[in-house]
């Protein structure tokens, strides 16, 4: 198969160049960065690739809170003439059998979008501020669940990753649906305490107080995902903060960073998958 | 009607910004408040269906799992008190633009109604009307740009607060030219100039007097339509033009300079240390000059690889921020992103710096009349660069916070840019502009408004409380960032032929110094986007109003430059021509307002003369006393304001944004070390990397300006050199903010003189460094009046450095690696205790200031950069504020290990020196580095002949240990060490 990846861009996000060389260390055979507006005017449509990254940024600023303007742009902007609104568009993307992956501004699109925990359309879980009110960048542990469904998280047990984020926790419209998601593995990655392997609610090792340590969320195809850390952040074993520690007697043999896994796990379950 | 739309989070959900509003309001007042809950409020000027008003306040306004929403009516409540803030009218809103672009998606082709936000603050606790007023002023609003409102819990359920008033903009006078007379003896002109805050002197505007009293100028305003008296339109250029901010008078002037009782004449600053030392390093490095383009763009750019130049400017926002901490650093953080934007073709921002001076944020006393409390004016600032730097994408990598309480006068923000040009775009130098007469002056981004009018002729003057609120204006990350969206592709596509951008000064200084390219320029102003009707024309010339760029675009490639700029949802407008006729002519409704010779707009300003006297401080010896009290005084020192941590900033700034940030401003074991430099690689593809850093020691000043200017050239070449930067690559900006050098200030030819002084020490230091300045600005107004007092600035120089890191995995950071790794002392410490941290700290002073010795220097930078290279350095800390003491403290904290090192053998010019003056003194060109037992006998070999010696080595257990003079042996548990130096500056820290 010819994969397709389309990154997805433009008003206020400002991660796309590096979410684009990630997806093409990981293996896609195409990448392009489109502009919001250029989707809009319909130059081209999401429904022509097989993989999209959305980046992350500021949509809007997050003025109205984070992406809040943006999910709205998606859900009532209208395209030029002749072309189907972005949700049909993605609709048919999905049904394709296309995978999504948001990350930071991008995951709390998909949420406001209502597209996790399930592709519902009508938004059931939000991203909202963290506990201390503060924007922070700071680097987490997270361990994978090995049951989650989600396409871009298999065989991972524990990674660190940058957060850069000031909405970060999640809250979900009742407690009934936070258990649902914790018993269905809907919540791929954790922030862990490094200490004891475990979840934790603990500041700073959870930096926004997210119920669980849940960091990222997955469909139950698992194939859209959402997370706060930043993968794309990590693709080279220079990004890591303690790099000058760890490789004191020089560069390791296989110098990409470990963020780049996830979008390969998505890369490979696309060339098994869609042959 | 007025609809009014309230949101806010559920009763049974957190509030985080409510809270985070409590504890700060409770730490200044505890117990009187239990508690505060924050709802956002929206005013529309008109009514809206109840379709469109439901979908848009229900899904756009609000979040449906978090909060409720109430329209016309008010969320519940029994808050004790109710205060209400939202902005004046005219000042930028950001969010009520966001929600009004939102509205818009659901209008279809009907008009959108203005929107307006504001924010609700509910207060429990008990307190009088007089003390919610204090708190709503203190905390929560700046009444030089918002509204305050507030209500008691019966005031508000009785409905006071409903009746909304939107903070619409009215201006119902008819635009209009106004002539100006300059006739008058010298008072009559000053007072002229002040009213109409032009900041020229007499002389400046009889100069202009007696150019528009020419005969052949007469003749040509004749032909064009005009009057014989100039219009305000022309004035106003003029003096914007020559404003100290954009012409840097000062820097400009010749200077009389008296020293030792002989006097030279310096024919301006700038020329002889500035511009002739760049000159001078170039012509030496003849081949391989690595400068590009200098002192003739908005930013400086220099050599980076084959293919790219790199591009660096560093400005100050000093005034508006004085005035509005948070909009003046936010707009200072995206007005110079708009430097190397609008540098040659245009570049793509890689990275910002930041450096605040600022007065102690724990002053107790209220401030002076006029100025903010400096708690206030820190978290502005923080939270402006937060907003500006994170919102934009641009990781903030370099900076640091400089406390001293004559900052408490005007707070200096700077705020730096880097970015990556292509050396070649379409087939032409990226680096230059390219703008010919026939191109179309096209003004893209913001639309204009009354903000930021003076703002370049306001900053400079001195602060008093007549400043004008209209000198202030609030950026717009996310409008700019579509700018530039859309401007890089218009730059690949070959559309535009040069830009620059609207800053001090707006399109009277863009479109006047883009006119230089061509030789003219010819626009009409009725046709500029304005945010409300009524501005006169002079205020549409000079007006700030930020994320704006103007472009020069050939009439050719018109159609699709505005295709494109639809396309994007940026706003782009011709304005007029540019030209070959020598003048700038600005119309308005096609009549001619004014007609500049661009000749004499640029330079018929006549130079100033000056003069200055020296004279040299008397010596002061210190009163150390017998035996310093060793094992007190690190904790003490590690708890210096200058000196302590300061991550509560950094970690409120994105600075791997990008994902090129290799060494991170936090390092070490934790990621809580102070790292030195930066390190960037910009490209993917390729390993050759950017070092980031920067210099300054505004503390020296009060002894010798000069040797301030010499360490902090130092500190920064220092610092770059640690993380593994290559010396003979390195490239500085200079950016001076000096207290009024020029009567009626006080002291006026000591502030001068110290200027010469810093200025000739920083040419002599960058060329033995062969360190050319590639960019530069400065700021000559820092002083605040109050009353007759004076409050002004200790002299201050920025010195920002770029340079070349060949391998990024070659970089260093500061961090003690491995217990058993050796600790070296590189550099010699002498007795230079002046201006130190430790003296601070003791209350005492003397006048043996650090003197760089920067040819001996510069031999060991080298080889420290050959010993990084070849892999043989753990660890390399500079020592700066603080010296060796606290140095070795935070190689320690940051590794979460310990050290023992003897005094003794510590690397110093005479033997007779103390324990404190080893661990204290600020000696320049010194650090610390960590070597594995392995590499010793290699690194030492390439060491050999310079001041280096072994001090000790890396300890497992946690533990300082210093062995000083006579057997003492004086430790630390690293733990104590952390605590001392973590928390003095970690505000809001509390258990989260």
């Amino acid at each position: 198969m010819n994969l397709r990846a389309l990154v997805l861009c433009g008003n206020g996000t400002n991660c796309e160049v590096e979410t684009a060389h990630a997806v093409r260390t990981a293996g896609a055979d195409e990448v392009k960065i489109l502009s919001v507006w250029e989707l809009l005017a319909g130059h081209d449509t999401i429904d022509a690739y097989n993989f999209l990254c959305l980046p992350g940024g500021f949509l809007d600023g997050d003025h109205l809170g984070s992406a809040r303007a943006g999910a709205f742009r998606f859900a009532h902007g209208k395209p030029d003439a002749g072309r189907d609104p972005i949700r049909v568009q993605l609709d048919r993307f999905l049904d394709a059998g296309g995978v999504i992956i948001g990350i930071c501004n991008g995951f709390q699109l998909l949420v406001k979008l209502g597209l996790l925990p399930s592709r519902t359309w009508e938004p059931r879980v939000t991203l909202t501020h963290n506990l201390n009110g503060r924007f922070e960048d700071r680097w987490v542990t997270l361990i994978a669940d090995p049951e989650s469904p989600c396409v871009f998280t298999s065989g991972l047990q524990t990674l660190e990753l940058p957060i850069r984020h000031g909405e970060g926790r999640l809250v979900a419209t009742n407690d009934a649906l936070l258990k649902t998601i914790l018993k269905d593995h809907l919540a791929p990655l954790k922030y862990v305490d490094p200490a004891t392997g475990l979840p934790t609610e603990v500041y700073p090792l959870n930096p926004n107080g997210s119920p669980g340590g849940i960091a990222a969320l997955c469909d139950p195809t698992g194939r859209i995902f959402g997370l706060m850390p930043h993968p794309e952040a990590f693709s080279h074993y220079t990004n890591h903060p303690r790099w000058t520690r760890e490789f004191l007697d020089g560069a390791p043999e296989n110098q990409e960073g470990t963020g780049i896994l996830l979008f390969r796990n998505a890369v490979d379950w696309l060339r098994r998958n869609h042959g | 009607m007025i609809l009014r739309i309230e949101a806010g989070p559920q009763p049974h959900r957190l509030d985080p910004m409510g809270r985070k509003a409590f504890s700060t309001v409770a730490a200044e007042l505890p117990g009187h408040i239990d508690d505060i809950r924050v709802v956002r409020v929206y005013t529309v000027s008109e009514d809206l269906p109840g379709e469109i008003l439901t979908v848009w306040a229900n899904s756009a306004l609000s979040d449906p799992i978090m909060d409720q929403v109430s329209v016309n009516g008010h969320l519940p409540t029994d808050a004790d008190w109710i205060v209400e803030v939202d902005f004046k009218p005219g000042v930028t809103d950001n969010e009520g633009r966001t929600a009004r672009e939102s509205l818009g998606l659901l209008m279809g082709d009907r008009p959108v109604p203005a929107v307006y936000s504001g924010l609700q603050y509910r207060i429990f606790g008990h307190l009088e009307r007089n003390q919610v007023h204090r708190i709503a002023e203190d905390f929560f609003a700046n009444t030089l740009i918002q509204r305050i409102r507030i209500a008691s819990r019966t005031e508000f359920q009785g409905g006071q607060m409903l009746r909304a008033n939107p903070p619409v903009v009215r201006l119902s006078h008819e635009p209009r030219v106004r002539t100006v007379s300059l006739e008058g003896d010298d008072a009559v002109l000053e007072q002229l100039s002040r009213q109409n805050v032009w900041a020229l002197s007499a002389s400046e505007m009889k100069v202009v007097r007696a150019w528009f009293e020419r005969p052949e100028v007469l003749e040509s305003r004749r032909q064009a339509g005009l009057d014989t008296a100039l219009t305000d339109v022309e004035m106003e250029c003029i003096a914007q033009s020559w404003s100290e901010h954009c012409k840097h008078k000062i820097f400009s002037a010749n200077i009389d300079y008296t020293e030792n009782g002989k006097t030279e004449h310096i024919p301006g600053l700038y020329k002889s240390c500035i511009q002739s030392t760049t000159r001078t390093i170039r012509e030496r490095d003849g081949e391989n000059d690595r400068c590009l383009s200098v002192f003739v763009d908005n930013a400086g750019v220099v050599r980076f690889d084959e293919k790219h130049g790199l591009v660096f400017k560093v400005e100050t926002h000093n005034s508006p921020s004085a005035l509005d901490p948070y909009g003046g650093a936010l707009t200072g953080i995206v007005g110079v992103n708009r430097d190397p934007f609008g540098t040659g073709m245009g570049a793509e921002l890689l990275f910002n710096t930041d450096v605040f001076c600022l007065a102690d944020p724990r002053r107790e006393e209220p401030p002076p009349t006029g100025l903010l409390h400096p708690m206030r004016i820190l978290e502005g600032v923080r939270t402006g660069v937060e907003h500006g730097g994170n919102q934009s994408g641009i990781p903030t990598v370099n900076g640091s916070v400089v406390f001293d309480d004559r900052y408490i006068g005007k707070p200096l923000v700077y705020c730096g840019t880097g970015g990556m040009l292509p050396l070649e775009i379409n087939g032409r130098p990226g680096y230059k502009k390219y703008v010919n007469s026939g191109d179309l002056v096209v003004m893209v981004g913001g639309r204009i408004g009354m903000d930021g009018i003076h703002g370049a002729t306001f900053s400079s003057v001195e602060l008093s409380e007549e400043s004008p609120s209209s000198a202030v204006q609030i950026g717009d990350p996310i409008t700019q960032k579509r700018m530039f969206d859309f401007l890089l592709k218009a730059r690949d596509a070959d559309l535009y032929s040069g830009l620059t951008d609207n800053g001090a000064g707006g399109l009277s200084s863009s479109v006047g110094e883009m006119a230089t390219f061509s030789g003219g320029a010819d626009i009409d102003l009725a046709l500029a986007p304005l945010k409300y009707p009524g501005l006169d024309p002079w205020e549409i010339l000079v007006s700030e109003s930020q994320e704006r760029m103007t472009v020069a675009v050939p009439p050719e490639k018109l159609d699709a430059f505005m295709a494109l700029s639809r396309l994007m949802n940026v706003e782009s407008r011709v304005l007029g021509t540019f030209t070959d006729t020598g003048t700038f002519t600005v119309r308005h409704r096609e009549k001619v307002v004014a007609l500049l010779d661009l000749e004499f707009l640029h330079n018929g300003l006549p130079r100033m003369e000056l003069s200055a006297t020296w004279t040299p401080p008397t010596p002061v010896e210190p009163d150390l006393g017998a035996a310093p009290a060793l094992q007190d005084s690190l904790l003490r020192m590690l708890s210096r304001l200058n000196i302590a941590s300061k991550e509560y900033w950094v970690r409120q700034y994105d600075h791997e944004v990008k994902g090129r940030t290799v060494i991170k401003p936090l390092c070490g074991v934790k990621g809580q070390g102070p790292s030195d430099a930066s390190v960037m690689r910009p490209f993917f593809e390729s390993m050759r990397g950017i070092v980031i850093s920067h210099g300054l020691q505004p503390r020296y000043s009060d002894i010798d300006a000069g040797a301030m200017a010499a360490a902090s050239v130092d500190e920064a070449v220092r610092n770059a050199v640690a993380a593994g930067g290559d010396p003979d690559t390195f490239s500085a900006l200079d950016n001076f903010c000096w207290p009024d050098p020029i009567a009626p200030a006080p002291d006026h030819e000591r502030k001068l003189a110290a200027l010469v002084r810093a200025n000739r020490m920083l040419a002599e230091t960058c060329l033995i460094y062969n360190l050319p300045l590639i960019s530069g600005k400065d700021s000559m107004k820092n002083d605040a009046r109050v009353g007759n007092r004076w409050i002004s600035v200790p002299p201050t120089l920025l010195v920002s450095l770029v340079g070349i890191v060949p391998d990024v995995r070659r970089a260093v950071t500061m961090d003690f690696k491995r217990a058993g790794h050796l600790v070296y002392a590189l550099g010699t410490t002498r007795r230079e205790l002046g201006g130190s941290e430790y003296l601070a700290e003791l209350g005492q002073s003397s006048t043996q200031v650090p003197v760089v010795h920067a040819q001996d220097n510069i031999r060991l930078y080298r080889a420290l950069f050959s010993a990084i290279q070849g892999g043989l350095v753990a660890s390399c800390h500079d020592l700066s504020d603080g010296g060796l003491g606290v140095s070795l403290a935070e190689c320690a904290m940051a590794g979460g290990l310990g050290c023992s090192v003897n005094l003794a053998l510590v690397p110093v010019d005479t033997p007779d020196l103390r324990d404190d003056e080893l661990m204290y003194s600020e000696s320049a060109g010194r650090f610390v580095v960590g070597v594995a037992p392995d590499h010793a006998a290699a690194f030492e070999k390439l060491l050999h002949g310079l001041p280096a010696a072994r001090i000790g080595e890396v300890t497992s257990p946690a533990v300082l240990e210093i062995r000083a003079s006579r057997g003492q042996t004086v430790s630390w548990n690293v733990r104590d060490c952390f605590t001392a130096w973590h928390a003095p500056l970690a505000f809001h820290q509390g258990k989260e």
